[in-house]
């Protein structure tokens, strides 16, 4: 009898266990490595089409150099770090990662819109494809950002509501960063439309 | 515990015990209800998928769109890939592609195990279209496919008001491409699995089959010696409910495990004590233990698919493939 009392204790300890969101833990941990890998996935496809990108650019002449150099620093110092899936677990690492795609994404977005400027780029071909490709990877990143941050968000949640905050308390499961507006205030405040002055360029 | 022991408690006065039990499963509910977080979003709701054509602006004729559902339908027939056509007035405040891709991520096009699904989204009154494709198909149509697609098909037929003959030979490039492509053959998978199995993966019948092999016998004795039979199914009922609401995180799931509990505890007299003294129990014990046992593990059976119509396989995982393009 005591035998059985102690089988069913044990087993109902393992039930309570699962009820207390042990496996929760380890699955969504993984659903927000799994996330992650595909953004890592997706900035590396958009890191692979920009030397495609300033190649064509480059054999346009007298193309707007400044822009041109922006863009190949802000790849060369985004590639610099080193992008691996334990990065979700360094809120400082992951900022920095972060900031670097960022300015990689305005240096891009500069250079497309100098690129309108030049006939002669808006009429090859090879350049209209890569623009197209390069708006894709910025959809795929997007989505895949997005992913991440559900997947990040359901982890925090179970994290910090009862009764699995037990179970992270006891096996120091902690809150993960997720993104963040780099510039909120400079978003947030409108922006200014002028339409008395001449534009001055 | 004697018989004569159980027998008083049953007597005692039952209205204060009845209250405070049937409080339970409210208090569980406000415990650890997570209702699901209602999204305050001024974007555009996500249309129900009613069709393989859905045309909220009336842009297509009859004619026109049963003759496009046909091609559609051949289509899913060959190859088991799903298109999908979506005209709208307009995608704002979203741009089209986070709006396509909002839907498609809702509907899911596509065979459940395979994943081949695309959407076609057209804002007539924004000038703008967009092909979104799913995972599977980027290899068949990738961004510079659907770009071309767009350029070559859609907008000339679109710029001179032939919306039916633009989406027409769009379908045609696009069934080309995806002929091409080695999918698995063979009829759409959809009824693969339902909404209570696909909530519940494998590691949760494990926890379930030990509610039901200890949970069930524990609390119903307890309760059916206290309250009576009927009520302490009942409640034995709600109380695992909750419990399967809990673990699983399914409603389905926990009103499954009710009903068992009520026919377990309730109809078949699974209480092990009611009244009558231990042996009657004891021997009546092994046999709903297997029952509870199997009632965990067989959720298995099928349910049946809804049979004619168009529905969404409910397997295509859609990144953000695709293009977009103006007219």
């Amino acid at each position: 009898m005591i035998r059985r009392f102690w089988l069913v204790l044990m087993l109902l300890a393992a039930a309570a266990l699962a009820g207390c969101g042990y496996n929760d833990f380890q699955r969504l941990d993984e659903e927000v490595k799994a996330a992650w890998s595909e953004v890592l996935n997706q900035y590396q496809r958009r890191a692979d089409l920009i030397p495609n990108i300033v190649a064509t650019v480059k054999g346009e002449a007298n193309f707007e150099q400044e822009t041109l150099t922006k863009v190949i620093e802000a790849r060369a110092k985004a590639t610099s770090i080193q992008a691996t899936p334990e990065l979700v677990n360094d809120p400082a690492a992951f900022s920095k990662f972060q900031q670097a795609q960022g300015e990689l994404s305005s240096a891009l977005s500069r250079l497309l819109v100098v690129s309108e400027q030049y006939p002669n780029l808006k009429a090859n071909q090879g350049f209209q494809d890569l623009r197209v490709q390069l708006e894709g990877t910025e959809n795929r990143i997007t989505v895949a950002r997005n992913r991440f941050i559900k997947a990040i968000t359901s982890y925090n949640v179970l994290v910090r509501s009862f009764p699995s905050n037990l179970t992270a308390m006891v096996l120091s499961y902690e809150l993960k960063p997720t993104f963040a507006v780099q510039n909120e205030a400079q978003i947030s405040t409108p922006p200014k439309v002028d339409f008395g002055k001449p534009a001055s360029k | 515990m004697s018989a004569r022991g159980i027998a008083d408690v049953a007597k005692r006065p039952r209205w204060p015990v009845l209250n405070w039990t049937w409080l339970l499963p409210l208090l569980a509910a406000t415990l650890f209800g997570a209702a699901p977080a209602v999204w305050a979003q001024d974007v555009l709701p996500v249309p129900p998928l009613s069709g393989r054509i859905i045309d909220q602006t009336g842009t297509l004729d009859d004619t026109q769109r049963l003759a496009l559902e046909q091609k559609l339908a051949t289509l899913e027939t060959q190859t088991g890939s799903q298109v999908v056509i979506l005209l709208v007035a307009t995608t704002a405040p979203e741009d089209i592609a986070a709006y396509a891709q909002r839907i498609a991520d809702q509907w899911k096009i596509g065979r459940r195990t395979v994943g081949d699904g695309l959407l076609i989204v057209s804002a007539q009154g924004d000038r703008r279209i967009r092909i979104e494709v799913a995972k599977t198909l980027e290899g068949a149509i990738p961004d510079l496919v659907a770009k071309q697609i767009i350029d070559q098909q859609i907008t000339p037929a679109f710029r001179k008001g032939d919306f039916a003959g633009g989406l027409n030979s769009a379908v045609d490039a696009i069934a080309a491409r995806v002929r091409g492509e080695a999918l698995p053959t063979g009829a759409s998978d959809k009824n693969v699995g339902n909404d209570i199995l696909g909530s519940m993966n494998s590691d949760l019948v494990v926890p379930l089959g030990f509610f039901f092999l200890i949970a069930v016998p524990l609390i119903g004795r307890f309760l059916s010696a206290a309250i009576g039979r009927v009520l302490g199914s009942l409640v034995t009922a709600s109380v695992l409910g909750g419990i399967g609401w809990f673990v699983t995180g399914s409603v389905m799931a926990a009103v499954a495990a009710a009903i068992l509990a009520i026919v377990l505890v309730g109809v078949l007299g699974f209480d092990m004590g009611g009244g009558r003294g231990l042996r009657r129990g004891r021997s009546g014990a092994s046999a709903p233990i297997i029952w509870g046992g199997g009632g965990g593990g067989s959720w298995g059976g099928d349910s049946g698919s809804s049979g004619g119509g168009f529905s969404s396989g409910g397997g295509g995982d859609f990144g953000g493939g695709g293009s977009s393009g103006s007219w």
